[in-house]
């Protein structure tokens, strides 16, 4: 392949080349302004990756300084790989969740895989060995066939890596609204553990140290890759097809178990992912975070093609590719440690004092800027904010009231709906046991994994619930965080920290810039009284098509910590004579929904406000009765309402229950408001249970039949169904849209 | 009793073998590399799960030709107990320790659930611990474990005794529900569920523990005849 000639800086300002790269006008004339010279090709193609809006939150600085990410247990917040949180006795878990959404609309298989292994190397680049996978996934309806392919080929997508590299995909979530179809959501979070002082950090220092590039050789893959995530899904898209890299998780389990062998060795400085940006974004954020400069040769950077530019070189994001920086001197001690697991590492440049970044190709200088440039200086903007009209209609609307003739025809419906229909045929492609520490499985509250040798466990979950963002961003955000921590009391844990990821449409559209900006300051008012921290997270903005934006959907990943393993509660009764009791009582406010979605196939209607120091104290009632050893089973009640909780809690089982409603049926049925739970406590223990949560009201008992009665305050039977009809509607809903053939 | 857990570039089920034999047994188990060219010393093998060199070209396909392989098949062709489980089996297929081949489950997608087994065979040095028949559950996780082999081979493994562990529900398409094997001798077991991974009844089944406590037992009654 022969050499293309690049633009000149001249041409490349006269033809204004640079907003291809998707850098604007203003913004090119600030990098003339900071080098005080025209870019050349390379310069300017390091720039628009690094100020791109998937790099340096340019849109979204200005609301992410909003959360709090402090707190007591906080080691690391925002800005490095991963956010990390003590767990006492010396230990500490680090995670992150990321988006992949861009490059799963055109390749729905490897912008999956590739998400996950992303996410992987940015727990293990800070010392942390992954011992978990979660992700978070929106789809359209699956009644579309292109929907079906990429639900499927996401899937498996993730699982290809996850299962491959041997680390348990324990949890997730998947909804489906017409809002996704042609831009769905693939969020990946993975958690790892670590201990104090094996903390890593991303940081090129000491000069004279030798900057090693390890892991797979570079290609043309992904080259932009950063870029095109920053913009919205056009037609053209599908020729983005090669910004999508191509992901080897055999590699990436080659270098994780190299690199955790090289984070405990003294002769390492720092230690960075080449993630989005590659090596542009890994070596000039290495260079800034220290205060330092970089020398980087291009003629030693191991190459897969051939002939490949400086541009090209910089741009690219191949996975599976780390970059070191270590002590001078002591480079074979290090290159040891690779040969051993069969990878290269080599040294291509070295740390400098003058705080440039400078890189070299065949002899020649082909970049010198400021490396505070690139990592630093990316403009903030502060878009225009505008309430949008369809908020102020449903705001002028009355609450939803849904019509029901029947109500187990109503609750059979529900359970078949895909959102909250069985996800097994999800979770059964990842492997969520490998390593044998998954104590609960997928399909819980919350998944828990125990750490060995211990008796602490982590419990996790993902949620965000976009329906109630997009009815009202501020109720929404904050309804997004209080059901992570819910999730997690139901398991037995106390929430520590939460990470997020911030899934939104055009934020250069005042009405979406808006959702934003609300929506995150409910986040952030929800963490200040569940006392979660944001300690990392992603924004991923433009996911929009000519057909609209997605609903405004931040996804919260949260992590807790179980003190014991008798605390260890899961969502499925235990045995039957328990008593039932609800905490928390209904709303008679439908909007938002799975009812009103399944009667009326749209959310819309205002949000009942979410009382959140009420929200905390009845999560903290319950978490003490469940470390008192009270409750046999706990599970939070959210899409469907009260009697799809039943329903979920019963099945597979071999259990049944008979159930009491008071006041508005309905409401009490099927009515979604937050803040609720439904637990099971043994008959013995029903005294201890109520005086420490007096607003707990008895709604049931659990019993061997194989029948679920509902009965109103008078006693009139309501509903009877038997598990056999509530499984058959529940299990296998999935599995059959995605057999249908049109 | 010295155990080894044979650790290929892309191994990934390896921790838990490792930890199963230390809670189990609280037995002596040590990694080899897959580099190393020696088994001396050591009682059994256990190879692991995992995706050995990524899977590329076939499950199991180019881990056949580590070093360390061709003292495995000294080790077992001189009658000590191998076991593999999951990649470890499709390995021991790849290299002819035991008969067969691995398709892609019949469904084409990785199965991870558990699943229940029956012991077909409780009169080998792997299962003795078990009731004839006796229901055992123990996860699976694998996307190639549709076994297959030709109706003259399956005429000897049902002869034999071979066929230890079959599927009480046929989860992949394997032929008669075949989930584990042994060669005809009977010292080495290829299956493609975890029993290392069903050592706590906190993880869902302690079913798999009997299976180490038997070939620990198996090896005392040897030992004791050897000496």
């Amino acid at each position: 392949m022969l050499s293309v000639h690049e633009p000149t800086a001249q041409q490349i300002y006269d033809e204004c080349i640079y907003r291809e790269m998707g850098l604007s006008d203003a913004e090119f004339a600030e990098v003339e302004t900071i080098l005080g010279r025209k870019p050349n090709y390379t310069e300017t193609g390091l720039f628009s990756v690094m100020w791109s809006e998937h790099c340096s939150y340019k849109h979204s600085k200005a609301v992410l300084k909003n959360f709090p990410t402090d707190g007591e247990h906080v080691l690391q917040g925002p800005g490095e790989g991963a956010g990390i949180v003590d767990i006492g006795d010396g230990q500490a878990v680090g995670f992150k969740i990321e988006s992949h959404n861009h490059p799963s609309a055109v390749e729905p298989y490897q912008g999956a895989a590739t998400g996950v292994g992303g996410i992987i190397r940015d727990v293990f680049s800070m010392g942390a060995r992954p011992v978990a996978l979660l992700n978070s996934l929106r789809f359209g309806e699956l009644d579309q066939p292109r929907v079906r392919y990429l639900f499927e080929q996401v899937v498996a997508g993730i699982a290809g890596y996850g299962n491959c590299i041997g680390i348990p995909t324990v949890g997730g979530e998947v909804q489906f609204e017409p809002c996704y179809q042609e831009n769905p959501l693939v969020n990946a979070m993975c958690v790892g553990l670590i201990d104090h002082e094996d903390i890593q950090k991303g940081v090129a220092k000491g000069v004279g140290n030798s900057v090693m590039y390890v892991g797979a050789s570079t290609g043309r893959d992904g080259i932009h890759g950063a870029t095109f995530a920053s913009e919205e899904i056009s037609e053209e898209s599908e020729s983005k097809r090669p910004s999508v890299q191509v992901g080897d998780p055999f590699m990436e389990k080659l270098l994780l178990e190299a690199c955790l062998e090289v984070t405990k060795h003294d002769a390492l400085v720092g230690i960075q992912d080449m993630g989005a940006a590659g090596l542009t974004s890994s070596a000039s954020e290495m260079a800034s975070k220290a205060g330092m400069g970089m020398i980087m040769n291009l003629d030693d950077v191991p190459q897969r093609e051939e002939n490949m530019s400086a541009y090209e070189m910089m741009l690219s994001e191949s996975q599976e590719r780390m970059l070191l920086v270590v002590q001078k001197g002591r480079e074979d001690e290090i290159k040891k440690i690779f040969d051993h697991w069969g990878l290269a590492a080599v040294v291509i440049g070295e740390v400098t004092d003058d705080q440039r970044f400078r890189v070299y190709h065949k002899g020649e200088q082909v970049a010198d800027v400021p490396a505070d440039a690139l990592a630093e200086d990316a403009p903030t903007y502060y878009p225009p904010s505008k309430k949008p009209s369809y908020y102020e209609t449903f705001q002028s609307q009355e609450a939803y009231q849904p019509k029901v003739e029947n109500m187990k025809e109503a609750w059979l419906s529900l359970l078949s709906q895909p959102t909250i229909s069985d996800k097994s045929w999800v979770y059964q492609q990842y492997d969520h046991m490998v390593r044998a520490n998954t104590v609960v499985q997928p399909g819980s509250d919350a998944a828990v994994v125990r750490i060995r040798d211990t008796e602490k466990s982590l419990a996790m979950t993902t949620d965000g619930n976009s329906r109630y963002v997009y009815l009202d961003p501020y109720i929404g955000g904050q309804m997004v965080v209080a059901e992570a921590t819910r999730n997690l009391v139901c398991s037995g844990a106390k929430p520590l920290a939460l990470t997020d990821c911030l899934n939104y449409g055009s934020p250069e559209k005042p009405e979406i810039y808006w959702q934003l900006e609300r929506s995150t300051e409910g986040m952030s008012e929800a963490c200040h009284v569940l006392n979660t921290p944001v300690i990392s997270g992603n924004v991923s903005l433009y996911n929009e098509t000519q057909n609209g934006a997605i609903y405004p959907t931040p996804v919260v990943g949260m992590v807790g910590l179980v003190e014991k393993q008798e605390h260890i509660t899961t969502q499925q009764v235990k045995r039957s004579g328990d008593v039932l009791y609800v905490i928390g009582e209904a709303d008679a406010n439908f909007s938002g929904s799975e009812l009103q979605k399944m009667i009326e196939g749209d959310v819309f209607g205002p949000v009942s406000p979410i009382d959140m120091k009420q929200e905390a104290s009845r999560q903290q009632a319950l978490l003490e009765a469940i470390r008192a050893g009270y409750i046999s089973s706990a599970h939070d009640i959210s899409e469907g309402g009260l009697l799809v909780t039943i329903a979920e809690k019963l099945i597979g089982t071999g259990l049944g229950a008979d159930v009491t409603l008071k006041g508005d049926l309905l409401a009490e049925a099927f009515s979604e408001t937050p803040s609720r739970f439904v637990v099971s406590v043994p008959t013995e223990m029903t005294e201890s249970f109520e005086n420490i949560v007096p607003e707990a009201r008895i709604i049931g008992r659990v019993t061997d039949q194989s029948t679920v009665t509902v009965s109103d305050a008078a006693g009139e039977r309501q509903a009877t169904a038997t598990i056999e009809e509530l499984t058959e509607a529940w299990e296998g809903a999935i599995e059959c849209y995605l057999k249908s053939e049109v | 009793m010295r155990w080894a857990v044979i650790v290929f570039p892309g191994s990934n089920a390896d921790t838990e073998m490792y930890h199963a034999i230390k809670d189990v047994l609280d037995g002596d188990v040590s990694y080899v590399w897959h580099e190393e060219t020696s088994l001396e010393g050591f009682d059994a093998v256990l190879l692991p799960g995992g995706f050995s060199y990524g899977d590329y070209l076939r499950s199991g396909a180019i881990a056949q030709f580590s070093p360390i392989m061709s003292e495995v098949v000294r080790f077992a062709e001189e009658g000590a107990p191998v076991l593999g489980v999951c990649n470890g089996f499709q390995i021991l297929l790849e290299i002819g320790l035991l008969p067969g081949a691995m398709r892609r489950n019949q469904q084409l997608t990785f199965l991870c659930k558990h699943v229940e087994l029956i012991v077909e065979n409780n009169q080998t040095g792997f299962t003795s611990g078990y009731e004839a028949g006796e229901k055992i559950t123990v996860p699976v996780a694998h996307g190639d474990g549709n076994y297959y082999c030709d109706d003259k081979t399956l005429g000897k493994l049902k002869e034999n005794g071979q066929i230890v562990f079959t599927y009480a529900k046929n989860i992949n398409g394997s032929i008669e529900n075949i989930a584990g094997i042994t060669n005809e001798r009977g010292n080495v077991l290829g299956m493609m569920p975890h029993p290392e991974r069903a050592v706590h009844t906190l993880l869902g089944s302690a079913d798999g523990a009997k299976l180490f406590e038997s070939m620990e037992r198996e090896w005392r009654e040897r030992d004791v005849i050897r000496t």
